[in-house]
């Protein structure tokens, strides 16, 4: 079995090779990462295990690996999905009492697409209720405990898949993000998190929150990763009428490790002293003096509207929340109240026993402003502003390539030190929320640590350029050592 | 708003629930300083048509299992409360 940790703790790259040259079987290496799940159970990172079609799946994969007829480059690697991506017969809780029971009756194109690649699903992520929060506390599994110090959160609402990656209980893991949701975890644990554009990985079988902001995207322990598992999922998929009808643009071929001649913009209103912890900074002015030694040239942008991005992601979330969640009725699936006295009573206390305080603190708001003689003011406006925040984007890529900014203002935050204030909790999100509004490509990966916790850098591409990100954040990789940094064996409950 | 959004609060959630929106909507008033005056508004992440696909028949999931999550069925129907009244 240590050989299978050795193995399940290395990069998606050191997995194929064990793989491929037998020193490994599909189906040990699927019942270390089921292991691995139990071991780190206390930190609450994937809290549903798929035991019975890990095992088929990884048995699959290795008669095919032994016929020698992989069928890409996944072919028996485990892989954690965030518990709002539905794979056929396996359960989607969302974190949330209200769909505690749902079995999927089908399977989210991603899944579906990775499974026919060979992955092997082991296990569910947890996640903030309905993925909405910053912190992976709002989930009825408990909270989830960052690997590097138990005490303190994974950020969120991808938490259980970032967490899932930095502890090793897999080299890969799929989350959503709506505003931040994959980059701030990735920042907060230590991994790689990619956003890729808008439209570029079918929604098919994520469960819905903000439809116009929400995007799946991978966690891995190096950028190169990332990319391979972008490659396998995205493209163009019917089911999803927001998918951009175009294939998966080949990344991988594209790693050259070369960024010189690449123009990188330095937005001056994400770099201002009183807003960020001084480690974050000090991590990240590092960076940019690593990819300006490599010959990347950096030039000062603005994006002016920065200071409202929050207020108006807040407001388009909540009305497109309150609108998606709507179809949680107790009717057709989820929990239903018991006794009703009438369709109405049915309704109303279904959804009051079955969502959680954030997800009735959204819908509420997203109610009141979606509703008669307030649309305009709020709705109305932050669609505006919108459209402003968009125009920044625009302006600033004219002038550079893309732009780098931290993913997140601080380290991980204690658990419950933000929990009772959902304001401080939303703007925790300031440098995230930009790129789902704008609809761009977004990277966070580890750029060293600040007070013994990890660094969050952020690279944010113009629209379907995510090779620019990934070439940019694959040659920082090539020249740094941050991405080997893994948690103390201490925080990791004994391995 | 609660009973618009089909939710039943109790007296202290209601409380703390106004008392977090009312700061919420101070922070998001923010935007009125704005002038956005001709700007049109964004509703998508990108600016796509509305896709059309081929009016052809498919095969649709199968019954048993879209009713499968059902809380209470009757074959491959939904059970509710009874909506209309009985005529006296």
């Amino acid at each position: 079995m240590a050989q299978a940790e050795k193995v399940l703790a290395g990069s998606l790259a050191d997995q194929r090779a064990a793989l491929d040259r037998s020193e490994i079987s599909a189906s040990e290496l699927a019942a270390a990462s089921l292991a691995a799940i139990d071991r780190y159970a206390d930190l609450a990172l994937v809290v549903t295990r798929q035991d019975e079609t890990a095992l088929r799946d990884a048995e699959e994969a290795s008669r095919r690996i032994a016929a020698g007829r992989s069928r890409s480059i996944l072919e028996g690697i485990p892989v954690v999905l965030k518990h709002n991506i539905v794979q056929k017969g396996e359960s989607a809780t969302c974190a949330s009492h209200i769909l505690e029971n749902f079995v999927s009756p089908y399977d989210a194109t991603v899944v579906e697409r990775l499974r026919a690649a060979g992955a092997v699903f082991v296990g569910r992520a947890n996640m903030d209720e309905f993925a909405m929060g910053s912190s992976t506390e709002s989930s009825i599994y408990g909270p989830s405990r960052n690997p590097w110090d138990p005490s303190r959160s994974c950020g969120g609402s991808s938490g259980g898949s970032a967490g899932a990656v930095a502890a090793g209980i897999a080299a890969l893991a799929l989350g959503s993000d709506t505003g931040g949701s994959i980059r701030q975890p990735a920042s907060f644990c230590g991994v790689v998190g990619f956003k890729p554009s808008y439209g570029r990985v079918s929604r098919w079988g994520l469960v819905a929150f903000a439809s116009s902001l929400d995007q799946i995207g991978p966690f891995a322990r190096r950028v190169s990763d990332c990319a391979a598992l972008f490659e396998q999922m995205a493209g163009h998929d019917p089911r999803d009428s927001t998918s951009l009808p175009e294939p998966a643009p080949k990344v991988c071929e594209r790693l050259d490790g070369d960024v010189s001649g690449l123009t990188i913009g330095l937005p001056k209103e994400y770099f201002v002293e009183s807003g960020v912890d001084p480690g974050v900074l000090a991590r990240v002015r590092e960076a940019i003096t690593e990819l300006e030694g490599a010959g990347a040239k950096f030039v000062p942008v603005s994006l002016p509207h920065t200071a409202h991005t929050i207020a108006t992601y807040y407001l388009i979330a909540t009305a497109e929340a309150s609108s998606n969640l709507a179809r949680f009725d107790g009717v057709r699936y989820g929990r239903r109240a018991k006794d009703p006295v009438d369709l109405e009573d049915l309704y109303r206390r279904s959804r009051s026993e079955g969502f959680g305080a954030e997800v009735k603190r959204r819908i509420l708001l997203g109610t009141y402003v979606l509703s008669a003689g307030y649309y305009d003011a709020y709705y109305g406006k932050a669609q505006r502003v919108r459209t402003l925040i968009r125009r920044d984007f625009e302006a600033a890529f004219r002038g550079c390539d893309l732009i780098l900014t931290p993913t997140a203002p601080e380290t991980a935050f204690r658990l419950g030190e933000k929990s009772g204030d959902p304001l401080a909790m939303y703007l925790s999100d300031v440098y995230t929320v930009s790129a789902n509004l704008a609809g761009l490509p977004a990277l966070s990966l580890p750029c060293g640590l600040a007070n013994g916790l990890p660094v969050g850098l952020q690279l944010l591409g113009k629209p379907l350029d995510e090779i620019t990100l990934l070439r940019v954040g694959d040659a920082f990789e090539r020249r740094t050592p941050h991405h080997r940094l893994v948690p103390p064996a201490h925080a990791r409950g004994g391995a | 708003m609660a009973s618009l959004a089909r939710l039943a609060l109790t007296q202290d959630e209601a409380l703390a629930m106004a008392r977090d929106l009312e700061q919420i909507l101070a922070h998001v008033a923010s935007l009125d300083a704005l002038d956005t005056e001709g700007v049109p508004p964004t509703l998508h992440g990108f600016d796509l048509p509305t896709p059309l696909r081929p009016d052809r028949a498919a095969p649709a999931m199968d019954p048993e299992l879209a009713v499968g999550n059902a809380p209470a069925r009757q074959g491959s129907a939904f059970l509710v409360p009874k909506v209309l009244e009985e005529e006296g």
